[in-house]
């Protein structure tokens, strides 16, 4: 009974190799540093101190609502993936409009420089 | 169910689609330097190519995308009414647009955006794809609403907007959710077939989603009590933005609202019940606070608080009369109430106005044509024959009259005459007000001309042919449900 929850098993065993993975490479290959900044709590850019009138860093807010825009592209095109053989030509051409639409907002992005992050 | 793409029909979405790609475009023109000079002609084409779109559809009833959207006379006389806010409004904005340094393509995209969501709004039986419609049609007004960005003004009514709609759109979504718990669908042909089975094994969970979808919609054409926004987010945005808030989400609401309630759900008794207390708050509040404004965006947005009262009345009252009436009202309603706005948009255009009642003295010796057009706006918004604004209400009240609503029509035309007050002022103020500083002479630019053409002889045409227009919108009646 438990062998169908095998393939589970081994998607969590490999997220945490994966994710353990990132974890070491970053010790040993990143670049380090103990100054400044370094210390304080870090939440989205904010400063962790000080009135709450002051301007506001957006590009970390910027990236991160960009990022789940085409995160969600991913999401979609998972369950397309599953199925593409069913859907046959007709899935493929709605999925190259859907991905089209998504990379005209892609261009748009760009065009304005919002991935610039200085 | 079967995946060809030959039940997708994509015929029926062409004007949807034309003006998507008016606005993809518009979005990858940033690139080009020229970008802010050629987005509002893009625009202006692709809501050129949806009308020429959407006379092709005229008179088609069709279905497609596995029965989700729908082209029916209805959905298209109202994607026709969308289209020609859209470019009423456009119009209006570029000049100001210009004038006020915020003449950015995204504006172009974004109105073509929300343009399209009205649209799949009003052309859907789903209950999923009308709330799909709604935030495709409300997430770029929240943009449009605060687009003067460095104005205070606009930032707060764009965050207004934002939060008020979301927590509108929320009540709707939970009023879905209601209603396909008792269904178990949410396609209103199915829910409406099987009404009354629905109805007798579940009542609470129908009549408590119906609640929070009229309260969701209510929201989105500010009947009161759900219409605080209004005032603040219509003064704050731009003017030519506040064109289009108040007549195209309107009409996108009403459209929902008569889709689902009057052709859907309309054998619930308790329902005109609701209709009729929401009727008579939204006319008598909108009239009475609209008394006392002293800034012209202030008064129109009340005094469209006020009209969307008038349509209620004939949502209130259901049957064919009442809706083809209703229609007929949102038509003339557009006409002449975009015309006021290009009027009050133009009047801004001038630096350092801020729309309020002291700038309008001396406009008539100034400019005495503007003046004229500006009092046959106010006269038709008042009601007054022989303008649009007296036979859309004419035709209201004598069908709630023939249905036996005579106190919604007696209390829906004292409004009426209380209106006459605010709406005269603006006249008094334009023609007989004298102050010690001089009027600033205004600059016509071609667009705001055309506008003023249009919307002038909308007024008097549909004023002076009333029958033809009845039965324009008489024809709008068939619908799917």
């Amino acid at each position: 009974m438990f062998a169908t929850f095998y393939p589970i098993l081994f998607l969590f065993i490999l997220a945490g190799i994966i994710a353990g993975v990132f974890v070491f490479l970053s010790i040993f290959f990143g670049y380090r540093t103990k100054l400044g900044r370094k210390g304080d709590p870090y939440e989205c850019g904010l400063k962790p101190q000080g009135t709450t009138k002051d301007p506001v860093p957006i590009k970390f807010y910027l990236v991160a609502i960009l990022f789940i825009l085409f995160d969600i592209e991913v999401v979609f095109l998972y369950p397309w993936a599953v199925i593409s053989r069913k859907l046959g030509l007709f899935g493929f051409t709605e999925m190259i409009v859907f991905v089209i639409i998504l990379l005209v907002g892609y261009f748009y992005v760009l065009g304005r420089g919002a991935l610039k992050w200085e | 169910m079967d995946l060809t793409s030959a039940s997708i029909n994509f015929s029926i979405i062409y004007p949807e689609i034309s003006l998507l790609i008016a606005a993809a475009l518009i979005l990858v023109s940033v690139f080009h330097k020229s970008a802010n000079r050629i987005a509002p002609y893009i625009a202006l084409i692709g809501i050129v190519v949806s009308i020429a779109m959407i006379f092709k559809q005229w008179g088609h009833q069709e279905s497609g995308f596995f029965g989700m959207i729908t082209c029916d006379s209805f959905g298209v006389t109202f994607k026709l009414i969308f289209d020609v806010t859209a470019l009423l409004s456009l119009l209006i904005a570029h000049r100001y647009m210009i004038s006020k340094g915020i003449n950015r393509p995204e504006f172009y995209a974004l109105l073509l955006i929300s343009t399209m969501g009205m649209m799949v709004m009003a052309n859907t039986t789903d209950l999923i794809v009308i709330f799909l419609g709604l935030e495709i049609m409300s997430v770029p007004l929240y943009v449009m609403a605060g687009f003067a960005k460095r104005s205070l003004w606009s930032s707060e009514a764009g965050i207004k907007y934002f939060i008020m709609g979301a927590f509108a759109s929320s009540f709707l979504l939970m009023g879905i959710a209601f209603i396909y718990g008792a269904s178990s669908t949410t396609d209103l042909r199915r829910i409406v077939a099987d009404f009354h089975f629905i109805m007798s094994n579940s009542p609470a969970y129908m009549l408590t989603g119906m609640a929070l979808i009229l309260v969701g919609f209510g929201f989105k054409i500010g009947a009161v009590p759900f219409h605080s926004w209004v005032p603040d987010v219509y003064e704050g945005a731009p003017t030519p933005v506040t064109a289009f808030f108040s007549v195209g989400p309107k009409a996108a609401g009403i459209a929902a609202l008569l889709r689902i309630f009057i052709f859907g759900f309309a054998n619930v008794m308790m329902l005109s019940t609701v209709f009729w207390v929401l009727a008579v708050l939204t006319m008598s509040v909108g009239n009475i606070l609209a008394l006392k404004q002293n800034n012209i965006k202030r008064l129109l947005a009340y005094s469209s608080i006020a009209h969307a009262g008038y349509i209620l009345v004939a949502l209130t009252v259901g049957g064919n009369d009442a809706i083809s009436a209703a229609i007929f009202y949102l038509v003339a309603y557009i006409m002449f109430n975009l015309g006021a706005f290009a009027v009050v948009t133009l009047m801004e255009t001038r630096s350092g106005c801020k729309s309020d009642f002291s700038e309008l003295v001396g406009l008539a010796k100034v400019h005495p044509y503007l003046a004229a057009v500006l009092t046959l706006f106010m006269f038709a918004l008042a009601g007054f024959p022989p303008t649009a604004g007296f036979f859309g209400k004419f035709y209201i009240f004598s069908a709630a009259i023939k249905s036996g609503y005579i106190w919604l029509a007696v209390i829906g035309m004292l409004n009426s005459f209380l209106s006459v007050y605010y709406y005269l002022r603006v006249v008094k103020t334009s023609y007989f007000d004298s102050s010690d500083k001089s009027f600033i002479p205004v600059k016509y630019s071609l667009s705001i001309i055309i506008v003023l053409v249009i919307t002038v002889i909308g007024t008097l045409g549909i004023g002076l042919f009333p029958q033809q227009f009845l039965n324009w919108s008489q024809s709008a009646l068939f619908a799917f449900l």
